[in-house]
């Protein structure tokens, strides 16, 4: 029982990690009914952009955070104005294509950039551990990644309930024709909600980046994450984001401590098939 | 002086791609009125009211709000200058509660400052909204949607609304509460252009109505000038023998 607590602890922790990298995409689901395929890769772009502020600027990477995420801001405003929008209608597919477009050539574009070595952004937190007793120790830069999560989730919450643009987006999303007699400017509105999806896009990148390595390729990987914790947790539902991601976390870790690290990841996808199977719309989703 | 009307349209021709859904259509609005429009379904009502909104822009014709040319402006600039549409089937946000449906409805960055100013006196003319506040909107009956709909257009303190079939589907009873709160407002000084089916019942409130078939006035008057006769056969389209 007490080899156990170290993995469970563990796997809260990247919990909180996995929401985050969700979060944007389960963000645009929500509000645009948008399929982002493209949503790893941006998220690999910022740890990419982190990395050339880091080296440009000498920045510790939680200040590149700052740099990189209005930039990713105005990425994530102009891809939707400019690309997502055209497609945006009735059916699913175009914009699923345009995102998978995209998704190529992110992916070729980093290759071409920063070639296929392994990356990591640096920080003294990564070898830290906090010890809990005599078995269990806290891994600080985990606890970061769990709390600094968890701060975005709640930020984002609070930007959808409290201010007029978060309130102007869920309106939109409800009826537009009703929005734009509020005079609301429909047309620009879901761009800002991409931009402010790829801002938490931009904090998941950097705390993966510092968190693990990662390549040009790296992207579709986060990718299957997030579509597993939005699964989990429920189609939209930002609570369910950070459960799902728990979920899926302590899958793989402790799916890890009984059979093996090699079966990691099968044991997270056969808790996403139960999840799947005894409640379809995900833990926290609407039927 | 001269009386100047709130609002003017003036020979006003509106498109749907080939279709043409307005002919010509020229009527007034003084300040301070309740104007009916009446007509069945497909006579081109709605689509007057969008293109004052600004919801469609017509292909000939003027719009003047006190004077000044609005025709072609889009609703985040018809808003602001006090002009607001309670669309057909109301529209409330569903999954907005009746407090954010309302906060939207004062958007715009003038009006937010007046945020709770507007709110209080919503809730005076409509408690029920004041009560069901912390409720998601598709969570309320038809006739307090109909209310939160016509709230949430007050929010933006509009000197002129138009409402569109507001009392469509909903029971007698609750037809007659909501018309009693209009014409409280119009007595607060709002001007209201009422789109109706209903003939009786709009032309018991209105000060003057238009009756519009197959996208033109073909009557207007004050309802105690009009006979039943002439009405219904504007409404229908019966045509002298």
């Amino acid at each position: 029982m007490q080899d156990l607590l170290q993995p469970i602890l563990n796997g809260i922790l990247l919990g909180g990690l996995y929401a985050v990298i969700a979060l944007g995409m389960n963000t645009m689901f929500g509000i645009v009914k948008l399929v982002n395929l493209a949503h790893g890769d941006l998220m690999i772009l910022s740890s990419y952009l982190s990395l050339v502020f880091i080296a440009w600027l000498g920045l510790n990477p939680f200040w590149s955070l700052l740099a990189v995420a209005p930039v990713m801001f105005v990425v994530g405003f102009l891809i939707q104005g400019f690309l997502l929008n055209r497609v945006l209608g009735k059916e699913m597919e175009p914009p699923l294509l345009v995102a998978f477009g995209l998704s190529i050539i992110l992916q070729n574009s980093l290759l071409l950039v920063f070639t296929p070595d392994a990356r990591s952004l640096m920080t003294d937190l990564s070898v830290k551990t906090i010890p809990l007793g005599s078995s269990l120790n806290l891994p600080v830069l985990y606890f970061v990644d769990f709390l600094l999560g968890c701060a975005v989730i709640l930020a984002l919450h609070l930007f959808f309930k409290r201010t007029y643009l978060g309130r102007a987006i869920r309106a939109s999303s409800d009826d537009e024709v009703g929005a734009r007699l509020m005079g609301i400017n429909t047309r620009n509105i879901y761009a800002y909600a991409m931009g402010i999806a790829m801002m938490t896009a931009a904090v998941a990148g950097v705390l993966v980046g510092m968190t693990f390595t990662f390549y040009p390729h790296t992207g579709p990987q986060y990718l299957i994450i997030a579509f597993g914790v939005m699964i989990i947790g429920g189609l939209g539902s930002m609570a369910g984001c950070l459960v799902g991601g728990i979920i899926l976390a302590e899958a793989q870790l402790l799916g890890a401590h009984f059979t093996g690290p090699g079966y990691q990841l099968l044991c997270g996808y056969l808790v996403l098939l139960i999840v799947l199977g005894l409640r379809p719309q995900g833990i926290f989703g609407k039927a | 002086m001269p009386k100047r009307p709130a609002l003017k349209v003036s020979e006003l021709d509106a498109h749907y791609k080939d279709f043409q859904a307005l002919w010509n259509i020229s009527f007034e609005v003084n300040k301070r009125e309740m104007v009916s429009i009446i007509g069945a379904n497909g006579s081109g009502k709605s689509t007057l009211l969008n293109s004052i909104a600004g919801l469609l822009v017509p292909s000939r014709g003027t719009i003047e709000f006190f004077g000044e040319r609005i025709d072609g402006l889009l609703p985040h600039e018809t808003v602001p200058r006090g002009i607001t549409l309670v669309p057909e089937g109301r529209r409330v946000f569903p999954r907005l509660s009746v407090y954010e449906n309302l906060v939207m409805g004062s958007y715009t960055p003038k009006m937010r400052a007046k945020k709770d100013e507007m709110l209080a006196k919503i809730y005076e003319l409509f408690p029920l909204l004041k009560a069901r506040r912390r409720q998601m909107a598709n969570t309320l009956s038809g006739g307090e949607q109909q209310m939160l709909a016509i709230g949430r257009a007050m929010m933006s303190e509009p000197q002129l609304i138009l409402c569109d079939e507001i009392s469509l589907g909903l029971a007698p009873v609750v037809i007659k509460d909501i018309y009693k709160r209009l014409r409280q407002i119009n007595q607060d000084g709002i001007t209201i252009v009422l789109v109706e089916q209903d003939i009786k019942r709009s032309l018991k409130v209105a000060n003057r109505a238009y009756i519009m078939l197959e996208g033109k006035v073909v009557l207007e008057g004050e309802p105690s000038s009009l006979t039943e006769e002439q009405v219904k056969k504007a409404y229908f389209g019966i045509r002298p023998a």
